[in-house]
């Protein structure tokens, strides 16, 4: 007796539990390689897994096992040269051969290796990078101010255009409807032909020639209604119904802000690379839809493109506020903040004209502020802060859900801070 | 013997794409010259799977459901990485010691290697689950599939009572010591007869176990009774007497911490059994390894040929199964950067083809080897072979001569007290038998894994538990020790010593937890 069965269609991924299992239970293992490959990698490859390795002696299952040691017996196959009394040197590395019996598991995966090294899926790698972290107010736009709209399928209507015929609930309206129309005329054409039949059955000589002649005619003329009931008409025609559902915005634009003076080197911009790199993946986890807007500023802020913000290269003054003010003119004109979930990133050395930075706190607690859902702020220097740091002090002790700043010295401090900015309401 | 050859007009199917007709066509040729050997076999289940699914099935070791443990997933993410980098082709075929007897047979497969694996799997494999002693006598295939889904429901309904966490480490902990959780010397009673009935025993055991007098604190009436050979000095009461708990060195470790440990609740109780049913289920498998594929290899061989002489296949499929054939009995030399220790496969295969080759065909040799067997019908002789031995046995008494000469072994003896490994035989007349008997330990369970048993219980003192480690060959055991006592005394809830002796004497003490002043190492 022997069944076939064909399998292929059930359900993949038997192991996924397992191997979450085995992922939660490494998670501080696994978070520690995350961490050290989101430090070393570049910007343009955070999209990807990422191989995980964990010491073999972390992870092993313990059983009782020989040491080596004692008097060990060996049989090995492929004897050229031995004789029988022949001594060997012990080859190095101990154990050595094998022995034989075949450990299935163990041996044919380990291989001698110290690691056990897996990849994590593209997933597995954000989950584990963003961790813990949470955007603040991520609650969507209220309904009351937002403007988007989804349509959303709402039964169906008489009108309509002809894409969204729905010809199922079409033909049912139509086969009713023909129905409805032929059950009248079918009634009396049954009614003639019964007459008819009852006049021909008549002996010949009561027979009423006029009369057989009328109910012909009535006959013909009900069969030509009954094929005159159109099969379908317009007036069956039935259309898939959509309405405007007002919907949370998940639209989302982040402002990398960045100062571009003379004091910021290469080395200061890849650093603030990174760090809006990271909250661009962030964001884009999040919301549907996200944008980027870059400008950069020395004494005045100019929106440019990708590229120029990270690689041309500008001398000169600081003014934040010119910065401050065109993010303020581009929501203006391109975000309203009704439609928009808006982000900011700043970073900057610090450097900023005295004067400037007491603007700087009035444009952000006037006006900026209000509109954002969030103002992140990191300060690329090893030395002390300057007045715009203190000012920013104060904005933040005005908004402490929305404001957060920090402060960055070498590129690995990159994914701790924004690990700090970040970190789930609970735990701060 | 009259075997009635067959001749097809053509082949049954050509070419590397197959069909469900083409395989239940072949199917039926396999049964039918399987029949004509009488091969005796559970139904066959074939299921048609994925790569996906293979790597599932192989990381729950072949249990069609398994629980869920972090381990499965660590074996997973392994045999995927293997499998990505291509170091490791998956095996062709999984089979599973039930009845219907499950084989699984991967999409990505050729024709050929279909027919192959149905001969393999659900012929060689099939008969021998059916026919071996031990699988006989270990394990139930018609109640395995059931068991497993209840063990799965079982661990899961824990975790939801008792969370993961708890259930995870008490896994943990079983998994350590799952290899002792065989009765090794003792017959077991049937598996499951009765589902149900047992589950009912099961309860009054653990009711049993409340009430158990083991562990009662106040000494039982009969003291002073007993007669009170030694009071010694400090125990003038004899308050210690009564013998040893338990009176026999038990070495079901696992049966000994399901009954006695005296903290589990009735869960975790059921969570060993769980482990220790299973361990019990794959304990044959482990033991028959070279038998196993051997046996297994010789039918696809043996029905492969059959199948091209009656013209069911064609001249390539024959080349492409022989090409296939030859990489499975490959043997590397011992100094090949191949080699990995002995081919189950090829050391199986030799010896029953070379057992076959006894009976059609002895020479002298032969005939004063096996005198028995020389001249006998094979297809009895290798039945019988197959039916009631392991491989520890099955090489001591099957291995030929000539198997040794092919296969070129040699015994090496490595001792640590001398400077030098030794060569103590090779492939001669002085040789053979010492070969034989060295290979044939060389499989011996009991020698491959440490001789550790419970040796007492200290019910009447600090309810520590002592295992006893006899040496063999004074090989000690490895540094893994220390992690396997403190699973062990997760579940026994109090000190666990384990000593090791070699002859009359202890040569090593080790102790869960560490005392005080060895804190430190």
């Amino acid at each position: 007796m022997t069944y076939f069965i064909d399998r292929r269609a059930n359900a993949r991924n038997k192991s996924a539990v397992n191997r979450q299992r085995f992922l939660d239970r490494y998670r501080t293992h696994i978070k520690r390689s995350v961490e050290e490959a989101v430090n070393r990698r570049s910007i343009t490859d955070m999209e990807r897994g990422e191989k995980v390795s964990i010491p073999t002696r972390d992870i092993s299952e313990p059983v009782f096992q020989h040491g080596s040691g004692g008097r060990r017996s060996i049989v090995a196959p492929g004897n050229r040269e031995f004789q029988e009394g022949d001594r060997l040197r012990r080859p190095d590395g101990g154990g050595g051969g094998g022995d034989g019996s075949g450990e299935g598991g163990a041996s044919n995966q380990g291989e001698g290796m110290d690691e056990f090294a897996f990849t994590l899926s593209r997933e597995e790698f954000l989950e584990f990078v963003f961790d813990g972290l949470e955007l603040p107010h991520l609650e969507r736009k209220p309904l009351v101010d937002v403007e988007e709209v989804r349509p959303v399928r709402a039964g169906v209507s008489r009108d309509g255009v002809p894409a969204r015929i729905n010809i199922v609930r079409s033909m049912r309206e139509a086969q009713a409807r023909r129905i409805a129309m032929r059950a009248p005329i079918r009634r009396a054409l049954r009614e003639a032909q019964e007459a008819l039949e009852v006049e021909e059955r008549k002996d010949p000589v009561l027979r009423n020639p006029a009369r057989i002649q009328e109910l012909k005619e009535e006959i013909e003329r009900l069969e030509r209604r009954l094929e005159a009931v159109p099969f379908i008409d317009t007036y069956d025609l039935r259309y898939n119904h959509l309405i405007n559902q007002p919907q949370p915005s998940s639209k989302a634009v982040m402002f990398c802000v960045m100062d571009v003076s003379g004091s910021m080197t290469q080395a200061h911009k890849d650093i603030a690379k990174r760090f809006f790199l990271l909250l661009y993946l962030f964001l884009e986890r999040s919301y549907e839809r996200v944008e980027l807007v870059f400008v950069r500023h020395h004494t005045a802020a100019k929106e440019v493109d990708e590229e120029e913000f990270f690689y041309s290269r500008e001398t000169g003054g600081t003014i934040v506020s010119s910065a401050l003010t065109l993010v303020d003119e581009i929501i203006d004109k391109r975000y309203p903040p009704g439609q928009w979930n808006l982000y900011v990133a700043q970073a900057s050395d610090g450097d900023n004209w005295d004067d400037d930075s007491v603007n700087c706190r009035e444009l952000l607690t006037k006006s900026l502020m209000g509109r954002l859902q969030y103002f992140t702020y990191v300060e690329i220097t090893p030395h002390a802060h300057q007045a715009l740091w203190e000012e920013y002090e104060r904005v933040e002790a005005a908004y402490p859900d929305r404001f957060a700043m920090r402060q960055i010295v070498e590129p690995g401090d990159i994914y701790p801070v924004f690990r700090a900015l970040f970190k789930r309401r609970a735990e701060s | 013997m009259t075997t009635l050859t067959k001749r097809h007009a053509k082949p049954i199917a050509t070419g590397s794409d197959w069909s469900f007709d083409d395989l239940t066509e072949f199917e039926a040729e396999i049964a039918r010259l399987a029949d004509e050997y009488r091969l005796d076999t559970y139904p066959n289940q074939i299921e048609i799977i994925t790569t996906e699914q293979m790597m599932d099935a192989y990381a729950s070791v072949g249990m069609p459901v398994g629980y869920h443990h972090w381990s499965f997933g660590k074996q997973f993410l392994a045999v995927e990485q293997a499998y990505r980098r291509g170091q490791m082709g998956l095996a062709y075929e999984l089979v599973i010691n039930s009845d219907p007897c499950i084989a699984y047979l991967m999409e990505e497969n050729t024709l050929m290697m279909q027919v192959l694996v149905m001969a393999h799997a659900c012929y060689g494999h099939n008969s021998f689950f059916k026919g071996n002693y031990l699988f006989r006598t270990w394990t139930d295939a018609s109640s395995i599939v059931d068991y497993l889904v209840f063990a799965r429901k079982y661990i899961s309904q824990c975790e939801e009572r008792h969370g993961v966490q708890a259930v995870e480490q008490l896994l943990d902990a079983c998994h350590a010591l799952q290899n002792y959780g065989v009765d090794r010397y003792k017959r077991p009673s049937p598996v499951s007869p009765e589902e149900e009935a047992r589950r009912q025993q099961e309860r009054e055991d653990y009711l049993q176990t409340q009430v158990n007098t083991l562990w009662r604190t106040i000494p039982t009436g009969d003291v002073g009774s007993i007669a009170v050979p030694a009071a010694a000095e400090d125990d003038p009461l004899g308050l210690r007497g009564g013998g040893r708990y338990p009176p026999e060195p038990q070495e079901n470790l696992l049966y000994f911490i399901e009954k006695n440990a005296p903290l589990l609740a009735p869960w975790q109780r059921e969570v060993v059994r769980i482990v220790r049913k299973l361990a019990q289920y794959f304990y044959p498998q482990r033991q028959t390894q070279v038998m196993n594929e051997g046996w297994a290899t010789f039918w696809h061989y043996t029905l492969m040929n059959r199948l091209f002489d009656e013209g069911a296949v064609d001249e390539g499929l024959i080349l492409e199964f022989l090409q296939s054939h030859t990489a499975v009995v490959s043997q590397p030399a011992f100094d090949s950067p191949y080699y990995n220790g002995i081919n189950p496969y090829a050391l199986g295969f030799a010896i029953f083809t070379d057992l076959k080759r006894i009976c059609e065909a002895p020479n002298d040799e032969d005939r004063e080897w096996f005198p028995d067997i020389a001249g006998s019908d094979w297809r009895e002789t290798l039945n019988f072979a197959m039916r009631n031995f392991k491989d520890e046995s099955f090489i001591q008494q099957f291995l030929s001569p000539k198997v040794i000469r092919d296969l070129k072994l040699f015994h090496i003896v490595d001792d640590d007290q001398e400077e030098t490994l030794e060569v103590a035989a090779i492939h001669d007349e002085r040789g053979y038998r010492r070969v034989r008997e060295a290979l044939s330990t060389q499989y011996a369970l009991s020698l491959r894994e440490p001789n550790i048993q419970v040796y007492e219980a200290d019910i009447r003192g600090d309810r520590s538990l002592t295992l006893r480690h006899v040496q063999d060959q004074r090989r000690p055991l490895a540094r893994s020790v220390y992690p396997v006592i403190r699973h062990l005394h997760q579940l026994w809830g109090f000190p666990v010593k384990l000593e090791s002796w070699d002859g009359d004497e202890v040569v090593r003490r080790y102790q869960w937890p560490l005392p005080d002043s060895e804190e430190g190492v």
